[in-house]
């Protein structure tokens, strides 16, 4: 398949876990994939070398989301380098949990710099290229967790609740320049961000998902190459769920 | 930048305007204002901004651009400020 073919994508996040099922997804589609990572060099080339053997393209960039000039800096260079910019996948995300009574202010601020600003951060940068194209996809991965909130997370659900805002607007801001810009919200998708949970935790959990069991990266990568793709040229502003059915 | 003629900087934002705004650069007369006469929306303008910018290497503040109105007020806060 080959419906990616000339588009240039960048992952942020893509070492690891969900980014990393995107950036596979949207290279075995054709498409020139920039795998970024800001702490994982190991994995990063591992994603690419994967890419790299079954015939897919691509090349990893290291970065850091948070950092406003260096995103600056690092998407206008991938713009000039590889001629443009079309697939922008707004990935990357921590966690620091713990209850609000008792979660440090550092834990609030470093979970809003990645998990938010840095969605802001590279969005503003691609959209200066996608405005030139009249071209652009801006897909970012939101949560289940900012829906329908969750003890423990008042960081990570803010942030990811603030994912859909920002979508909401950046897609009407955006749409006369023939950029679409939505959001996918996972619910439990099995990665190193829910492996640690505890067993009987996951067994809870798994008892309230109509489809009975946790997502795979996969699930969810399959629906980000969909709203990449020309099928979904009419839909933006829009967040897609992916959680089997737990939050509706 | 070395110091621009002034009627090269005049040519120069006539067909930046012309290119943004998808309009033939005959139909821009130096009165021309942006949103009136030559129908730009808010992206349209913050793009020429953005389009000068990059070609004058000025800065254009935000409160700045919106004293911007006409083709001519754009010229002149070239010439103004160019370095």
């Amino acid at each position: 398949m080959a419906e990616f073919k000339d588009k240039v994508a960048l992952v942020t996040g893509a070492s690891r876990g969900i980014g990393r099922a995107v950036a596979l997804e949207l290279a075995s589609r054709g498409a020139f994939v920039i795998v970024n990572y800001a702490q994982n060099e190991a994995s990063a080339k591992e994603v690419l070398s994967t890419i790299e053997s079954s015939g897919g393209k691509g090349e990893i960039r290291h970065f850091d989301v948070a950092k406003t000039s260096t995103v600056q800096d690092e998407i206008g260079k991938i713009g000039e380098e590889f001629g443009g910019l079309h697939i922008l996948v707004n990935n990357a995300g921590i966690t620091r949990d713990g209850l609000i009574v008792r979660m440090k202010e550092e834990d609030w601020d470093v979970v809003l710099s990645v998990d938010l600003k840095g969605v802001f951060n590279s969005t503003r940068a691609a959209a200066k290229i996608m405005m030139k194209q009249k071209y652009g996809r801006i897909i970012s991965i939101t949560s289940i967790i900012g829906e329908m909130g969750n003890s423990g997370q008042v960081n990570y659900s803010a942030a990811k609740a603030g994912i859909i805002g920002f979508t909401k607007s950046a897609a009407k801001e955006l749409g006369s320049r023939g950029i679409t810009v939505n959001a996918v919200s996972p619910g439990l998708i099995e990665t190193d961000m829910t492996r640690n949970l505890p067993e009987n935790i996951k067994n809870k959990y798994v008892e309230g998902i109509p489809l009975g069991r946790f997502g795979t990266p996969e699930n969810v990568a399959k629906v980000v190459a969909f709203l990449a793709s020309d099928d979904a040229s009419y839909i933006t502003g829009e967040v897609v769920r992916v959680n089997g059915g737990l939050y509706t | 930048m070395g110091i621009q003629h002034e009627q090269e900087i005049v040519g120069k934002v006539k067909k930046m305007v012309a290119s943004q705004l998808g309009k033939p650069e005959d139909e821009i007369s130096l009165e021309s204002a942006f949103i009136e006469d030559l129908g730009a929306d808010s992206l349209d303008l913050v793009e020429l901004v953005m389009a000068m910018e990059d070609e004058f290497g000025v800065e254009i503040s935000d409160e700045d651009a919106q004293r911007i109105i006409t083709v001519q007020d754009a010229i002149n806060y070239v010439l103004e400020r160019r370095k």
